[in-house]
């Protein structure tokens, strides 16, 4: 009963939302305020529906039952519930109705705010909306449908939504199959939501520039308004890709945080082009210049927004992410097709009226950087984006398939992200409009010296790989670059104002927050970079099998094997393996640690969770390896020294704060709003 | 002087370039879609000449290398299977079994799909099998057949045309032996 | 007699024996020369399992993996070297084990297109930066952008503009 209602919502949440695209269109052709507000009005019923529509699934699913097939394919009796509630998003067409509610709960807040500004988008918006809510939904209505059961046909199990023959009866599986084991961790949790959240809020930003686009408003009203909603989707979406970094760190086994898996790049690809673009909006406020370029971004982030989801929801990429081959390839396929040729034809139609008028005065000037900014995400992006595709040319041109595996893509983007290194430190010296060699040298040169001497001192304490050095030394140059420039504003202010330091510093961020949040988030990255270069060029490992009281080396540690249980935890259906090391380093007996292996008897599937010590200065990483059988005589382990690599974690713990302090809203808001709509003036670099 | 900015829109060039490449984005894409959801090769389908290095000792008639055109005239069974394929030794006597009843009339190939020859010759050795058996090198054939799993078994007819695809182990030889009845008139 | 029998018997045993004992310190020997399992993983880390899908063979933890790491394994034994071994598993899987498509025919796109399209992205931004921060006479502007780089024509049609005005 509760899965046909659920069932039946959901079609009429289809209905709504078909009736409110084609409501709105009518009602700019006919010139009807009251069409087009009746067309608001469907669309913001479709959030309530849904949200019924998903309660009841999620009811579905923490009440097991099992005769729902999306009910079996994902829970199990031995799931605790928090884990039933959040396999809400664990298999594709769950996650389709999740990414159906998150759309609609973006459309309808969006949909409520004050439109008398802007009334000429609305109609436009509400379409944009409608079609992408309309193809989720008519996806999940007739071909991935979470409330599907099984009937009992002539002895024969089926799958249906309504009863297919009269004589079928409900058959209810005693247990369901359960989540698979790798999706049962905490990161696992959080981690596709904060995606799906960065993912479904680019449809904003995306859906106000086509609005501009038809409509001939191609000022950057379309910007200002969708600002904050570009930079919230540019948090979840970095935070979505970090999370699924830390999460194959914890618990995936294999000692790294980003396989450069297609799969992960089709994630990876709208972010690139995201940062270039909330980049390259500054200059479009600041200069009234890159009116085209920002919507090519937009549009490009968009795209790789539904061609990442198609990708990996069709099983044209094969990937440890991917989902099963579904039926709703060809569709989606269509779709993406239909927003790909859509958005350009407009984009071109559009194009004479997006020119700018002012010029750029210098090629040192902040504008000039941002530009060289976005010349480097678009060649990471060019990167990753043949990286993925090649494997599916080669195959239909030679027949062969190969593989296109993390070599190319180290060693193509690690001269672009050195750059962007670069990049992050100079450009925030730089002014906009005017500058020049010497005045950014002089902003610049003590940074470069302190960099050049903390290099030094690296060299003869710590390495002397050039690729690390060089890495060190830019990641020193941001660090300095921005701390010299916290400092110089505030002992402006002080000056100014006569405050202590850290009155002036704190009033001098709290009133530049997007300035100052974007210093934090640069100076994050310096750090995540700090973690990266360790865990790549410094990784340490070595694998043995050892009887008790045996001990492997590795670097300065010791790790000794104390000894082995097994045992079952019924109530779970898993199996724990979990060893026992003592661990010395230069001699010093450190602590114990205990790598296991989990085995889930209903997935059939084994998790191998490594026994961590993570310090700043590096992590001690054992796995538990069963190369050859596990026991209390013998047993193998792979370990791995990664050094640094924490500060990848505290720079993303930096980044998020620094994020959420730069969209907060400044006191000053409207005053500036007031300010840079009337006057595009040169300004120097005290903002 | 006042500015005349020229309002040009975008050179054709550049327009050609832009929809060329979304063409052909979308084409390799979706072509590669099509491929993906065929599901393997169907009855009916006329099979390219293809052939199969045999494993030292399992040789067809002294040849270490056989192809389809050598057997034409006869009833073809392809069999993928592999060491590590669990569900693989439910069939394996069977087939031994049906190669020897036919004796030669219908030729049973075996495929080894993406293995280590040790394993490999160890399960034959186990099974007794001696019909002709070789590693799908560069896993061609399993391309070419688009296999998705093992064991499955393509039984090809004298004129070389595909006409019965098995899916999962055989449960007895009477099955196999009632597939080639239906051709062998 | 018999003292001479038992004399030659105890040589013989005791040369038997010595000849024994070497044997067995040889096979000792070759068993030392087991590769461990970081020589292994060295060749494995560049290698990809050919069933699983992008999964490195030093890390997967299927059956088949592991009796390709035993492959590895003897065939180090051997005295393979890490190319060899490499070439050994295209030989048999095709190209996708290896971690990068191998530089031959058509995939050498992979690595040429790249640095290209960014090389003329560069090029491309440049000339915009030539562009915007020329002074402003339009005429220039528009001749830059016909592709037109004779300075003579610019000079002409800068002439026929102030002409133009003038009139």
């Amino acid at each position: 009963m509760f899965a046909e209602f659920g069932y039946g919502v959901l079609v009429l949440s289809f209905i709504i939302t078909i009736y409110s695209g084609v409501v709105a269109v009518s009602g700019v052709r006919r010139k009807s305020v009251s069409l087009i507000e009746s067309a608001r009005r469907a669309q913001l019923l479709t959030f309530p529906l849904i949200s019924i529509s998903s309660l009841t699934l999620i009811y579905l699913l923490v009440n097991n039952h099992f005769e729902v097939s999306f009910v079996y394919e994902v829970t199990s009796l031995s799931m605790p519930t928090y884990l039933k509630i959040t396999a809400w998003w664990g298999g594709q067409a769950g996650s389709m109705l999740f990414w159906s509610w998150l759309l609609a709960a973006f459309t309808s807040l969006v949909t409520l705010r004050n439109w008398d500004r802007d009334i000429e988008f609305l109609p436009w918006v509400i379409l944009v909306s409608a079609i992408t809510l309309a193809f989720f939904l008519f996806m999940i209505v007739f071909y991935e449908n979470p409330f599907s059961r099984y009937w009992l046909v002539a002895g024969n199990v089926v799958e249906s939504m309504f009863k297919p023959i009269s004589q079928a009866t409900i058959f209810t599986p005693d247990n369901g199959r359960g989540l698979n084991p790798l999706l049962r961790h905490p990161g696992m949790i959080i981690h596709p939501p904060m995606l799906y959240l960065g993912f479904v809020s680019y449809v904003i930003p995306y859906a106000f520039a086509i609005a501009a686009l038809i409509t001939g408003r191609t000022d950057d009203r379309w910007i200002r308004i969708t600002r904050r909603w570009s930079l919230w989707a540019w948090l979840f979406l970095s935070f979505g890709l970090v999370l699924g970094g830390r999460w194959a760190y914890d618990v995936l086994g294999w000692g790294g945080y980003w396989g450069w898996d297609p799969v992960e790049i089709a994630a990876f690809m709208p972010w690139l082009t995201g940062t270039a673009f909330l980049h390259s909006v500054m200059i479009q406020e600041k200069r009234g210049m890159l009116k085209q370029w920002n919507m090519v971004l937009i549009i490009l982030t968009y795209a790789l927004v539904i061609f990442g989801t198609f990708l990996t929801r069709s099983g044209v990429l094969s990937s440890v992410h991917s989902f099963a081959n579904s039926p709703i390839g060809p569709y989606f396929m269509g779709f993406v097709s239909f927003t790909l040729i859509a958005s350009v034809y407009l984009l071109i139609r559009r194009w004479n009226d997006l020119r700018s008028e002012t010029e750029m005065k210098s090629v040192l000037s902040r504008e000039a950087l941002f530009l060289l900014n976005n010349l480097l995400f678009i060649g990471i992006l060019i990167v990753c984006f043949w990286g993925v595709i090649y494997p599916l040319v080669s195959e239909l041109v030679t027949g062969s398939k190969v593989t296109v595996g993390p070599p190319y893509y180290e060693r193509a983007t690690g001269p672009l992200f050195a750059g962007l290194l670069f990049l992050m430190a100079i450009a925030p010296l730089s002014a906009w409009g005017h500058s020049t060699l010497q005045t950014l040298g002089k902003a610049i040169w003590k940074s470069i010296l302190a960099s050049f001497i903390l290099t030094i001192i690296l060299f003869f304490t710590y390495t002397q790989n050039p690729y690390a050095l060089l890495g060190f030394f830019l990641v020193a140059l941001v660090l300095f670059a921005t701390s010299h420039e916290f400092w110089r504003g505030t002992r402006s202010r002080q000056k100014a104002k006569n405050e202590n330091f850290f009155t002036a510093l704190s009033n001098l961020m709290m009133r530049n927050r997007r300035r100052y949040g974007g210093y934090i988030i640069h100076i994050s990255m310096a750090l995540m970079a700090i973690g990266i270069l360790g865990i790549e060029l410094f990784q340490k490992e070595t694998q043995g099998t050892v009887a008790a009281g045996e001990a492997l080396i590795i670097g300065d540690y010791s790790v000794e094997y104390r000894e082995l249980a097994s045992w079952d935890v019924p109530s779970d259906d898993v199996n724990y393996t979990r060893a026992v090391v003592d661990v010395y380093k230069n001699g010093i007996y450190l602590g114990q640690l205990y790598p296991r292996i989990d085995y889930f008897y209903d997935a059939e599937q084994t998790m191998t969770i490594p026994g961590q010590r993570s310090t700043i200065r590096d992590d001690l990483y054992i796995l538990l390896v069963d190369w050859q059988p596990v026991s209390s005589v013998g047993a193998t382990f792979k370990i791995y020294v990664n050094p640094l690599v924490n500060w990848l974690w505290i720079g993303s713990l930096l980044f998020l704060f620094g994020i959420i302090f730069a969209a907060w809203p400044d006191k000053e808001t409207q005053q500036e709003n007031f300010k840079s709509t009337h006057s595009v003036s040169q300004t120097s670099a005290a903002d | 002087m006042s500015e005349i900015v020229e309002r040009k829109s975008v050179p054709l060039w550049i327009q050609i370039i832009i929809w060329l490449f979304i063409a052909g984005l979308l084409v390799v894409v979706g072509t590669t879609l099509s491929k993906r959801q065929q599901g393997s090769i169907r009855p009916g389908d006329k099979l390219p000449d293809f052939s199969l290095t045999l494993f030292n000792g399992y040789e067809f008639e002294e040849q270490s290398k056989v192809s389809l055109s050598d057997f034409a005239g006869k009833i073809v069974v392809l069999n993928f299977w592999a060491s590590w394929c669990k569900p693989c030794e439910q069939e394996a006597a069977e087939l031994e079994e049906a190669w020897k009843f036919y004796n030669g009339d219908v030729v049973f190939l075996g495929a080894d799909y993406v293995d280590t020859e040790p394993e490999a010759r160890t399960y034959l050795k186990k099974f007794q099998i001696t019909y002709p058996n070789g590693p799908d090198l560069r896993t061609e054939l399993s391309q070419m057949f688009r296999i998705t799993g093992v064991p499955e078994t393509y039984f090809i007819d004298q004129q070389g045309v595909l006409y019965y695809v098995k899916v999962g182990p055989f449960v007895s030889f009477d099955e196999i032996k009632s597939i080639i009845e239906q051709k062998l008139q | 007699m018999m003292k001479q029998y038992i004399l030659r018997f105890t040589f013989y045993t005791l040369l038997f024996s010595i000849v024994l004992a070497t044997l067995s310190t040889q096979f000792a020997y070759a068993q030392d020369n087991i590769p461990s399992d970081d020589e292994v993983n060295e060749v494995a880390k560049g290698l990809y399992c050919p069933v699983c899908e992008n999964t490195p063979l030093d890390v997967c933890p299927t059956e088949a993996c592991k009796q390709w790491r035993d492959v590895i394994r003897t065939q180090l034994a051997e005295g393979k070297t890490k190319e060899e071994i490499e070439q050994y598993f295209v030989n048999y899987y095709g190209d996708r084990v290896l971690a990068e498509p191998p530089r031959t025919g058509l995939n050498w796109l992979v690595y040429i297109l790249p640095p290209v399209i960014i090389v003329l992205g560069a090029v491309l931004l440049f000339k915009k930066f030539q562009v915007w921060t020329k002074p402003k006479v339009t005429e220039t502007a528009s001749n830059q952008e016909r592709g037109d780089g004779s300075t003579s024509d610019k000079y002409i049609s800068q002439l026929e503009e102030e002409l133009k005005k003038r009139n």
